[in-house]
């Protein structure tokens, strides 16, 4: 079946280059052009056939063909490096006071103004980076490890334990997010580590849904039935063949998953829920900003426009991932 | 048909039995008695005690917790700690406010969502096209609360046009619901224009210009419809959003909706509260969950036929 399936696409494949070739000498101005489809042409049924699928060749197309997801990777890995070498950037305190300078209008100094307290938006914001993106990447990873795990084990060995797992995460999926996270953020309190587990908590049954699903289609599949008859063990086959070809549809999902746990911790930081001051984090910024948001629109905006501007670069990469990587999700 | 119906309903009931569970557990796990919390540090320990058996908070969880289903089943949540009142009637008058809001937040969003993805899809790669989805993807990737401040600032602050906050008049709802509907609007409109691309490409479409449908038959007879259905079953996927956005909507427009009666709850250490109105919200998810299943199974025949 498999080689039938192959044998139609190098065919097909053969018939282009022909054509392309015909395209090149009928008419020499296009030329170019009819290589250039040929040549795409050619990787795309590679791909097909299942050869060629190196990283390389992946991450070759996705910057071909999808200017806007590289320029919103390099705008994330700007926002990262922005908040590793946060201390040397600049050249104020997150934390001291300045009450002589409180709300400054942004100038030479302030790039971005200061808030109630005097501090330096601009500085703040950067420290603010570490928490926010940790918060979008840490509970993330915890989450799609915890989903992956309990999607594949509810997948691959049905029965009572997918039951009980999927309607465990049913149940979860019930509540809206916010207000599910405020209750566990209510049980287990404040602190960073508490609103890392808050997130993975709240996130981690779409992931298992969908890792489920996935492993129940490859379940079928002829190397799957190939390593069963041979004797490779339950948790080797869950291991090595149905979790390694998740990957491409985890690493879409991370890419997706990340903004929005950026956003819920933003908004639980908005309602003092979430990390405390005198830490920055952007929503709480936002949070701090709210009462003078009249006079000094600033100490709020600011924060807010970074928050929007990671999230839409994750929402762009992800995108342009998904469709490089991602043949499951697509149409 | 009917007997699919009453499965997805036991189906249901089920899920929001196990919100109950796990809501209640969630908050008894909580060390220390929240009778010792509430009083401070200064309350006399008899006292104490028997408030804390007076409402029942010395039973075993499970019993606490089928006690709790029994009264919620006739409409009985507690009390609330920090107000004093019935949680069933503090959420009845809440409720109404975060309706109002949801439903006008739906509409708005439905409104522009629908328009634009048609525009869109029609005019595809045209400049509108691109406006329309880049406007979208902004809109998607726009916290909450960032546009309830901005239009709170520009419209009611500015402009003057909207009350700043309050629910005094219709006038008040309107900021925030757009507020709340924004993101919303971004994500229908985007899923519109794909699945109405994807519907132009069918056959019968083809066979109705064949026929001599104009344009505007086409699109409205015969693509729209079938369009909409993917449609339908992100209004229910979109009501959970549009509850947890509430908290933050109506926070920053001082509504008196759920979502704010939640966050007061947390403030004031307020578990009946927390719980009922937590509960309350994920029973109009599972609710809104189900209705659109159902609609979904009426208005496409495909499954009709297959049930």
């Amino acid at each position: 079946m498999v080689s039938d399936r192959s044998r139609k696409i190098v065919r097909e494949y053969e018939e282009q280059q022909k054509n392309a070739v015909a395209g090149m000498n009928a008419s020499s101005d296009g030329s170019a052009l009819a290589g250039k489809d040929a040549k795409e042409r050619e990787e795309e049924l590679k791909r097909e056939i299942g050869e060629a699928e190196t990283f390389f060749t992946l991450m070759r197309r996705l910057v071909r063909e999808n200017k806007l997801a590289v320029f919103s990777a390099a705008v994330i890995l700007l926002f990262i490096l922005a908040a590793v070498f946060a201390p040397l950037l600049t050249p104020y305190s997150f934390s001291d006071m300045d009450l002589m300078n409180r709300l400054c209008a942004p100038s030479s100094a302030h790039l971005f103004g200061t808030d109630a307290a005097g501090r330096d938006i601009l500085t703040r914001l950067l420290y603010g980076s570490r928490v926010s993106l940790l918060t979008g990447v840490v509970p993330t990873i915890m989450s799609m490890l915890g989903g992956a795990l309990l999607g594949v084990i509810a997948g691959y060995l049905q029965g009572i334990v997918d039951a009980v797992i999927m309607r465990i995460a049913d149940v979860v999926l019930a509540f809206p997010s916010m207000l599910l996270a405020m209750v566990i953020v209510y049980m287990l309190g404040d602190g960073l580590v508490n609103i890392f587990l808050t997130l993975a908590l709240v996130n981690w049954a779409s992931v298992a849904r969908i890792v489920r699903a996935q492993t129940l289609a490859l379940k079928e599949t002829e190397y799957v039935e190939a390593a069963r008859v041979i004797g490779v063990s339950r948790t080797r086959i869950m291991f090595r063949h149905l979790l390694p070809n998740c990957l491409p549809t985890l690493i879409v999902l991370f890419t997706l998953n990340v903004p929005s746990a950026i956003l819920t911790e933003s908004s639980l930081s908005f309602l003092g829920l979430g990390v405390q001051p005198p830490n920055a984090s952007w929503g709480l910024m936002v949070n701090e900003g709210r009462q003078y948001l009249y006079n000094a629109p600033w100490v709020s905006l600011v924060p807010s426009i970074a928050i929007m501007l990671i999230v839409l670069a994750f929402n762009f990469l992800g995108d342009g991932l998904r469709d490089v990587l991602d043949p499951y999700q697509k149409k | 048909m009917v007997r699919n119906a009453l499965q997805r309903l036991a189906q249901s009931v089920l899920v929001l039995l196990g919100c109950a569970l796990l809501i209640f557990v969630m908050l008894r796990i909580i060390p220390g008695n929240p009778i010792a919390v509430l009083m401070g540090e200064h309350a006399d320990n008899t006292v104490i005690e028997r408030m804390t058996a007076e409402l029942g908070l010395d039973q075993p969880v499970l019993v606490q917790f089928f006690r709790y289903i029994g009264g919620a089943l006739r409409g009985d949540f507690g009390t609330s700690y920090s107000l004093g009142k019935p949680v069933s009637s503090l959420m009845a008058s809440a409720f109404v406010h975060t309706l109002i809001l949801a439903l006008l937040a739906a509409v708005f969003a439905w409104l522009i969502g629908i328009t634009s993805g048609i525009i869109a899809a029609v005019k595809k790669n045209s400049i509108l096209d691109h406006l329309f989805m880049g406007a979208s993807l902004l809109g998607v990737s726009m916290p909450v609360f960032m546009t309830a401040m901005l239009l709170q600032y520009f419209f009611a602050y500015r402009l003057k046009l909207f009350p700043i906050a309050g629910m005094d008049s219709f006038a008040a709802y309107i900021l925030p619901a757009i507020a709340l509907g924004w993101n919303s609007a971004g994500s229908v409109a985007r899923l519109v224009r794909s699945t109405l691309l994807e519907t132009l490409e069918e056959n019968y479409i083809d066979t109705a210009r064949a026929k001599g449908r104009g344009q505007v038959g086409v699109l409205v007879v015969h693509a729209l419809r079938n369009a909409m259905l993917p449609v339908i079953t992100m209004m229910a996927i979109q009501f959970s959003g549009l509850l947890s956005g509430a908290v933050i909507t109506e926070t920053v427009f001082s509504i008196n909706g759920i979502g704010r009666l939640a966050v007061q709850a947390i403030a004031g250490r307020d578990i009946p509260l927390l719980q009922g109105t937590v509960l309350f919200s994920a029973a109009v998810v599972v609710i809104g969950n189900f209705i659109a299943d159902s609609l979904y199974r009426v208005l496409d025949p495909r499954i009709r036929r297959e049930a």
